[in-house]
């Protein structure tokens, strides 16, 4: 059985006077024990929230959710406030995106890693703090007694965000879900930053949702992929089939405008035409059409339905053929 | 952060000087004067010549503030000519300061401790009927005159509550020591002392509150706000961590830093407050003093009484500035 199952998730905003906002749409996807799964698409995708929602994290006020998500086979949506309070930080970790807005800016890093060994793991603050210092130690921070004492401006970025990782598996949940680790750091920093979680994971046999936008990061980390668009899981396979045969126009669109270091100077890059719609068409019509080169006149009039084939999910009236070179050039 | 003390203990030195000077020539030229007040107005033209010779005030104005500064320079601070006439003015001052610090003590406790907690509760509720609710009470807190609370207070509240509205305790044979009547019984072991002196603050001190408490209310509620939307508060709930934890350790350990700026400033409003409030309860403090001093021109009561209150309103700041670092190690450190 799967670790994590997510079924036909939903999250639908409902603010007053103003339409509904479906954000994330019947998305589902499974996660084995020490599998790593990346959910990819670009900004306004649904792919945050999907990790929000899993976490219980989402305001109680304003959010519907619908859909499972089971975890070990309990579903996380039927829990209750105090029961899900007790399984975030020790069955399941988060990484967030932003490591200097995430640490509290007031209270020495020491404690940040401590209070949730004593909350979870009932250690006294002594013994926590000896564990907090093999954590530092774990993830890479040099002199770690002396940074268990510092606060989090004292650190640099890449510090800053192996102490949060240090954070997110210190109860050694059987589950961490990362939301765009990578993106506040610089590249280099970014690098070690991937290398260390996928180590981690490895030693420790932790399941990882890695969620971003970046496919250098998916190529590197993940086993099984997801692309997301417009709050649906538009096409899904393993990484090396969606890498070297891409079928939805739209992840074919973000493979191709990956910038090439072997492209000839001054050849152009291949975007995707326009941008995320701020509010897709729900009811009828694929969301992507709008921005398809491949699109048909049935895209604009259905959604196309999930078809599963040969290990690939796909959600396409007009699949790319397969050896397809890029896209045309388009103006942007 | 002892440079920076000792800088700003200095700079208060010159505040005090040049403060000193402005008051001593804006007090003369208030119209009237303290010959006029004493005799009234139908004094003889001579009698009015030897007081005025007598109270110095017939020499050049500067030469009469060098005098002031050489007897100041060894504790004399004058002779009260209105308030309490002819005792001196540092004793004045040394009877009605402990009273009006402690007003103020009690006051800005009871505006911190139901303010904070209040203003907490407020953003976490945000838009809902307590958020509502207690945004229009501050909004009348602030708006309501001190006077007119004091008085509804003074008449309504002290007689349905059986609490004396007179006065800083009965006249019952308690022993002084520090002129801090609540801490006095407390030193000496006279509990009922000191029993007698709190309940004598409790409505004065509430009607003094009212104002500081609309405003800590109104900043703790938008700092909270602030913090609440702040990642690490998210990491917080994803690290499972209980509601008190989070509350105590990650919410309100940053929304206190507006908070406590907010406390400094409000001890400037307490004290123009205390005139008031100490006037309605015939409360013996520097306020009624003040009020008083005003009246009769007495020149010495009020100079040294408003330098002073100066000097409490700068340490106070002095403090909170200090407490920043306490509270934010980004300041600490840098």
């Amino acid at each position: 059985m799967a670790l994590l199952e997510v079924r036909d998730l939903t999250v639908v905003f409902q603010r007053k006077g103003e339409e509904p906002f479906r954000a994330v749409d019947g998305v589902s996807f499974d996660v084995e024990p020490g599998q790593t799964v990346g959910l990819v698409g670009e900004s306004g995708c649904g792919k945050s929230v999907t990790s929000l929602a899993i976490m219980g994290l989402l305001p109680k006020r304003g959010a519907k959710i619908t859909g499972t998500v089971s975890y070990d086979g309990t579903d996380l949506l039927k829990l209750s406030d105090r029961e899900m309070r007790d399984r975030r930080g020790r069955d399941l970790g988060m990484v967030f995106q932003d490591p200097l807005s995430s640490l509290n800016p007031v209270v020495p890093i020491g404690l940040q890693v401590t209070e949730v060994l004593e909350r979870h793991r009932g250690m006294p603050r002594k013994e926590a703090m000896i564990e907090a210092k093999d954590l530092l130690d774990k993830v890479g921070i040099p002199d770690p007694n002396r940074r268990l004492k510092e606060y989090p401006h004292q650190l640099s970025g890449g510090m800053r965000q192996r102490a949060l990782i240090a954070i997110a598996l210190a109860c050694r949940p059987k589950l961490l879900i990362a939301d765009e680790p990578t993106t506040a750091l610089d590249v280099t920093i970014q690098a070690q930053i991937l290398s260390l979680m996928k180590e981690l994971v490895q030693d420790l046999g932790t399941a990882l949702v890695m969620i971003t936008h970046d496919l250098g990061v998916v190529a590197g980390l993940c086993d099984e992929v997801n692309v997301l668009y417009g709050g649906k899981v538009v096409e899904k396979a393993m990484r090396h089939k969606l890498f070297a045969e891409p079928r939805h126009p739209y992840t074919h669109g973000l493979l191709a405008s990956i910038p090439r270091l072997d492209a000839a100077p001054g050849e152009k890059l291949t975007p995707i035409r326009g941008s995320v719609a701020d509010n897709i068409p729900w009811t009828s019509a694929c969301a992507f059409a709008p921005r398809c080169p491949n699109a048909l006149d049935v895209c604009r009039a259905e959604t196309p339905a999930e078809v599963e084939k040969l290990g690939r999910l796909l959600r396409c009236h007009n699949p790319v053929v397969p050896g397809t070179p890029a896209a045309e050039e388009v103006p942007v | 952060m002892l440079r920076y003390t000792i800088r700003r203990l200095i700079q208060l030195v010159g505040v005090v000087l040049v403060l000193s000077m402005l008051l001593f020539a804006w007090l003369r030229l208030l119209p009237g004067g303290p010959v006029s007040a004493l005799l009234g107005e139908r004094a003889t033209p001579e009698s009015r010549e030897a007081l005025t010779k007598q109270l110095g005030l017939d020499q050049p104005i500067f030469v009469q503030y060098f005098k002031f500064l050489g007897r100041a320079a060894t504790g004399d601070f004058g002779v009260s000519t209105g308030v309490q006439p002819g005792d001196s003015a540092l004793d004045i001052f040394l009877q009605r300061f402990p009273a009006t610090i402690e007003l103020s003590f009690f006051a800005i406790v009871i505006a911190i401790a139901v303010g904070v907690p209040l203003g907490y509760l407020a953003a976490k509720r945000r838009g809902g009927w307590f958020d509502n609710l207690s945004v229009v009470g501050s909004l009348i807190g602030v708006a309501v005159p001190v006077f007119f609370l004091a008085y509804l207070l003074k008449d309504v509240a002290s007689s349905s509550l059986g609490l004396p509205s007179q006065g800083r305790q009965d006249a019952i044979d308690a022993t002084r020591v520090t002129g801090f009547f609540t801490l006095d019984g407390l030193i000496t072991g006279e509990f009922d002392a000191t029993l007698n002196a709190l309940e004598h603050l409790i409505l004065p001190a509430i009607a003094l509150a009212t104002i500081p408490f609309a405003v800590i209310f109104r900043i703790t509620r938008a700092a909270v706000l602030d913090v609440l939307d702040e990642d690490f508060v998210r990491t917080a709930e994803a690290k499972g961590l209980t509601a008190p934890v989070i509350r105590r350790r990650h919410v309100l350990r940053n929304a206190m830093l507006p908070v406590v700026t907010t406390i400094g400033l409000q001890t400037g409003a307490l004290l123009s407050g205390a005139v008031l409030t100490e006037k309605v309860f015939s409360f013996a403090g520097v306020g009624q003093a003040l009020a008083i001093g005003f009246e009769r021109r007495d020149y010495p009561v009020l100079l040294l009484l408003i330098i002073m209150a100066t000097i409490v309103y700068v340490v106070v700041n002095l403090l909170v500035d200090l407490s920043y670092a306490l509270i934010d190690p980004r300041i600490r450190t840098r």
